[in-house]
């Protein structure tokens, strides 16, 4: 192996510059010279939510903290926030990352639990005279927006009509036999107070709470007339007193083209225990199942049996997210058992999106609002220029120690870090582009204190040099035969430090995922430099005049050494007594 | 310079030696003590926890400091009215900086004081960086940090075990790092540097660091005591010394090396930014990485070879050395040493003190009779008879 390497160190040295070349080949296809910024180094807001669950031992699943995160995507995106970043952490964590530092209201709406009710449709409008055209346009499963006085609808649910999954089914009753039997207070029953007097402001929150059976509720004139004036664009989404059970609704959907008069809730979201998007068995086209718990199941029917008895057009319940029409279908008979299906002309995303809502409304999650860090950008801008600051006094630091105690090889230290912070910076941007490695404050921490483990491997290996030389060594054959122990220690401690980096990543929290990742990765980056760039060019140098004589200012010189010649560089007169004991090597003696 | 360098190339040859093994009852005694001392400290102080563990409101922003910025700012937090406020704690930083911290606040009222605190710094809100922690965000923290340190404890017994092949070097290492970990957070609990998460992450940094160092170490013992029991010349501690000293300049070299870099984060964090998780997370750092260094030369190779000695090899090794040292003495310095530093420069003069240095280490630790004679200054005795052979 040594004698490869002897051999042939330009070849290393070629494919570190392909290596070199390609990284930043690829950063100037892609036009992208600089890494990506965490909020902490140019200012903005993050925020860690903390997903619980309210049944069971409080903890989540996958899945559920899975579907938590495309809800908060989708109420942040819902706010117009640009350029946000919403990402899971850990088995429980939620961290939204949003530019700008005055994002109160949305700190408010990201918290929130999420919102899901079955309400009934009485009246169903066009959004207002100016169709929004901000909104996402997303698959909704309502597909094309009513816009006529009478509410159309564009999907039907209706009982599980495929033989093969009838009620009574054994998957179907296993799942709500395991789904927890949330007690959902009827919301009839609610204690309510006494219609509070209305005041014009706004016009959703002054709608009057419902005593009595929602199914039998209708709207008054009150109601009537704050619909007709509503309009989608200027609904108040924000408003915590909007979207509550005990209370009508005045809903738009997701295109915010169609508004919807809503009665108060029939079902809650914990009423449902499941759903998916499917092909039926002999089917063609895609449609959402639902599966509800018992209770749930028993309330569904009542609410389908009083839905169905109402005119064409007026048997529709609406399914509201977070006060948004997500679907309105109509029914058309009573359904019983537990389950139903929502058909129409889904796509396949539309159909998916809607289970997704759905499902996320089942969750029995909250948040707790666990930290907002909002970094004004010129806090930002301090701290990204004390990190650079920091970073190159520290290498300066290091090479002039590298320089005053290796002399000459400090050369091969600069080189070395010089190539190690190319390779680097080029990983950072690249991942910044590829996975979206964001570069944080404790990122960069982690960087510096790389600085250190990438010049360790260099002095591991310079010592041993030194002591193989001083064993009795030629400089050229120390070269190989100190490496050759010298990479056992450096694999090994440069294991040690991965093996650390690797924990902190996948276990810790919050700064130290960005801390670990850089570490991790330098040290990766420190093993290749010192493989392909630092030994070959060792070996390269040794072969010169200056450093394989031992000149003063190589660092190899004998003075420097201890010993007071070179072996093998003047007459052989200590030579004969020793080689014996040393297994024989690639290089001459 | 070049001095340091015929030093190691001394302490390379065993000419010169510290016993390093033979001290192990001071040192061991010496990290005891600290170890008291910090979990001490650690029980009747505890740490002086930041916010991000006990929750609240943390905000900052840039204001021309003078001697009226703190009770300014009380008073205009104060005026806010705040629900639950509690007092506000403010604290300049630098000349140029303004940091009030308060319990965990509504959402309004945290705007409030952030246009209150805007408004005295003559700033738009904007320009006030806040962070807002629950109150139980900080335990998530914590258990995190125990449980990556658990795992990590557990994963490293294992890689070092499968390494060295030798489940004593893993104690050795692990008990090296539960030391390490201890003072430095005894350091900040005696002198009360804020705990934050970056100083967790500074100290869970401190658990590769240390072992990279040891690791090192054990490598060299490794190196030095390969096929130690076919000779009756060292016993494994005579061994393990020579190897912390061969390593010891290394040691000291890659200290420096990282603290150079995390000296200047800390330098840097302090003086541009004044506190913040740079500040911190070199704090710990810096610490860390000193003790961490002082155990991998002090502790490790004494813990690893006082485990090992207690094997019935290494014990017969020992009778054997010493059998053979309290006989022929005089044939040794003839024969070449076959571990540790067979090549030497070959002149005559290093070989001859090439075998004082095994007897200086073993004699301290071996020999019974000097043993139980004396108590501290047993070194003494023991080099008198060396000298005059070596010579």
């Amino acid at each position: 192996m040594a004698t490869t390497t002897t051999s042939r160190p330009g070849r290393l040295l070629i494919v570190l510059a392909v290596i070199l070349v390609l990284l930043f080949g690829i950063m100037g296809l892609t036009r992208s010279w600089k890494p990506k910024l965490g909020l902490d180094l140019r200012g903005g807001t993050t925020i860690t939510l903390t997903a619980k669950s309210s049944a069971g031992g409080g903890q989540v699943t996958a899945d559920q903290l899975s579907e938590a995160k495309n809800i908060i995507s989708q109420r942040v995106n819902g706010a117009g926030v640009g350029e946000s970043e919403i990402t899971t952490s850990g088995r429980n964590l939620i961290n939204v990352a949003v530019p700008g530092s005055n994002q109160e209201s949305l700190i408010k709406q990201v918290g929130q639990t999420a919102l899901l009710y079955f309400r009934i449709v009485y009246d169903a409008q066009a959004g207002g005279p100016v169709p929004t055209p901000t909104a996402t346009p997303t698959g909704t499963p309502s597909g094309k927006p009513s816009t006529s006085a009478t509410p159309k609808p564009s999907s039907t649910i209706k009982p599980p009509s495929t033989p093969a999954t009838t009620p009574k089914g054994r998957a179907w009753s296993s799942v709500l036999s395991n789904a927890t039997p949330t007690p959902t207070p009827n919301p009839s029953a609610t204690p309510t107070a006494t219609p509070k007097p209305s005041t014009p402001a706004t016009p959703a929150a002054e709608l009057p709470k419902v005593t009595g059976d929602p199914l039998k509720w209708t709207p008054d004139a009150t109601t009537q007339a704050a619909f007709a004036a509503a309009q989608c664009a200027t609904l108040n989404k924000d408003d915590p007193n909007r979207d509550l059970p005990d209370k009508p609704l005045i809903s738009c959907d997701k295109a915010g083209t169609s508004k919807y008069l809503l009665g108060p809730a029939i079902l809650k979201g914990t009423d449902l225990s499941d759903a998916s998007a499917g092909i039926p068995q002999g089917g063609f086209a895609w449609q959402v199942n639902l599966k509800f718990t018992g209770d749930g199941g028993k309330k569904f029917l009542d609410a389908t049996t009083n839905i169905s008895q109402r005119g064409q057009g007026q048997n529709l319940f609406a399914i509201v997210l977070d006060g948004v029409s997500i679907s309105t279908p109509s029914v058309s008979g009573p359904i019983p058992g537990g389950q139903a299906q929502i058909t129409g002309s889904f796509t396949e995303s539309e159909a998916r999106d809607l289970a997704n809502v759905l499902k996320y409304g089942a969750l029995p999650v909250t948040f707790d609002l666990s930290s907002v860090e909002t970094i004004s950008p010129q806090l930002g801008g301090d701290q990204l220029s004390a990190g650079i600051t920091a970073g190159i006094i520290g290498l300066i630091l290091v090479l002039i120690f590298s320089f005053l105690y290796y002399r000459g090889l400090g050369l091969v230290v600069v080189l070395s870090l010089a190539i190690s912070a190319a390779l680097t910076y080029a990983s950072v941007v690249l991942l910044g582009k590829a996975i979206g490695f964001t570069l944080t404050l404790a990122g960069i921490a982690g960087l510096i204190v790389a600085i250190g483990i990438t010049a360790d491997s260099f002095v591991i290996y310079f010592e041993r040099l030194r002591d193989e030389v001083r064993e009795g060594r030629s400089l050229r054959s120390s070269v190989e035969t100190g490496w050759a122990r010298a990479k056992h220690t450096i694999i090994a401690a440069d294991s040690i430090s991965l093996l650390a980096a690797a924990v902190l990543y996948i276990l810790a929290v919050g700064g130290v995922k960005g801390f670990a990742f850089t570490l991790g990765l330098t040290t990766l980056i420190d093993l290749l430099i010192v493989f392909i760039f630092t030994k070959p060019l060792v070996t390269l140098l040794a072969r010169t005049d200056f450093f394989g004589h031992g000149h003063k200012l190589s660092g190899l010189d004998p003075e420097h050494l201890g010993v007071e010649r070179l072996p093998g560089q003047m007459k052989p007169t200590a030579r004969p007594a020793k080689p014996s004991t040393r297994k024989p090597v690639g290089g001459e003696v | 310079m070049s001095k340091l360098g015929s030093i190691g190339a001394k302490l390379h040859r065993g000419e010169v030696s510290y016993d390093f093994i033979g001290h192990r009852k001071l040192w061991f005694s010496i990290s005891i003590a600290l170890v008291v001392i910090s979990l001490g400290g650690l029980f009747a102080r505890g740490l002086a926890l930041g916010i991000e563990f006990k929750g609240g409101v943390e905000y900052q922003t840039t204001v021309k400091v003078t001697s009226n910025t703190i009770d300014d700012f009380t008073a205009a937090v104060k005026s806010t009215n705040a629900h639950d406020l509690g007092d506000p704690v403010v604290t300049t930083v630098g000349s140029d900086k303004v940091r009030v911290q308060t319990r965990p606040l509504s959402q309004d009222d945290v705007v409030k004081v952030q246009a209150a605190i805007a408004k005295e710094a003559g700033v738009p809100a904007s320009n006030v960086s806040r962070s807002q922690i629950g109150a139980s965000w900080g335990d998530q923290i914590a258990n995190k940090a125990i449980l990556a340190l658990v795992v990590f404890l557990i994963l490293v017994f294992g890689v070092i075990w499968v390494y060295f092949r030798e489940p004593k070097a893993s104690m050795a290492a692990i008990i090296a790092l539960i030391h390490d970990v201890t003072i430095t957070v005894g350091v900040y609990a005696l002198i009360g540097f804020d705990v934050t998460p970056a100083t967790v992450i500074g100290v869970l940094t401190i658990l590769g660091y240390s072992l990279y160092d040891t690791v090192v170490v054990f490598d060299k013992v490794r190196e030095n005591t390969r096929a130690i029991t076919g000779n009756n010349r060292f016993t494994y501690s005579d061994a393990t010394n020579l190897a912390v000293n061969q390593t010891v300049v290394r040691s000291i070299n890659t200290t420096l090396i990282a603290l150079l870099p995390v000296g200047s984060i800390l330098v840097v964090g302090t003086v541009v930014l004044g506190t913040g998780p740079l500040k911190d997370l070199s704090l710990a750092l810096f610490v860390g990485i000193a003790v961490g260094a002082y155990s991998s030369v002090f502790i490790a190779p004494a813990l690893l070879a006082t485990f090992k000695e207690r094997e019935p090899g290494m014990q017969a090794l020992r009778r054997r050395v010493e059998a053979k040292r309290g006989g022929t003495v005089a044939a040794a310095a003839s024969k070449p040493v076959p571990a540790a530093a067979t090549a030497t420069v070959a002149t005559s003069e290093p070989a001859a003190r090439k075998q004082d240095r095994p007897k200086a280490g073993t004699p301290v630790t071996s020999s019974r009779p000097v043993k139980s004679s004396t108590g501290a200054g047993r070194p003494q005795p023991t080099r008198k008879p060396r000298s005059k052979r070596g010579k």
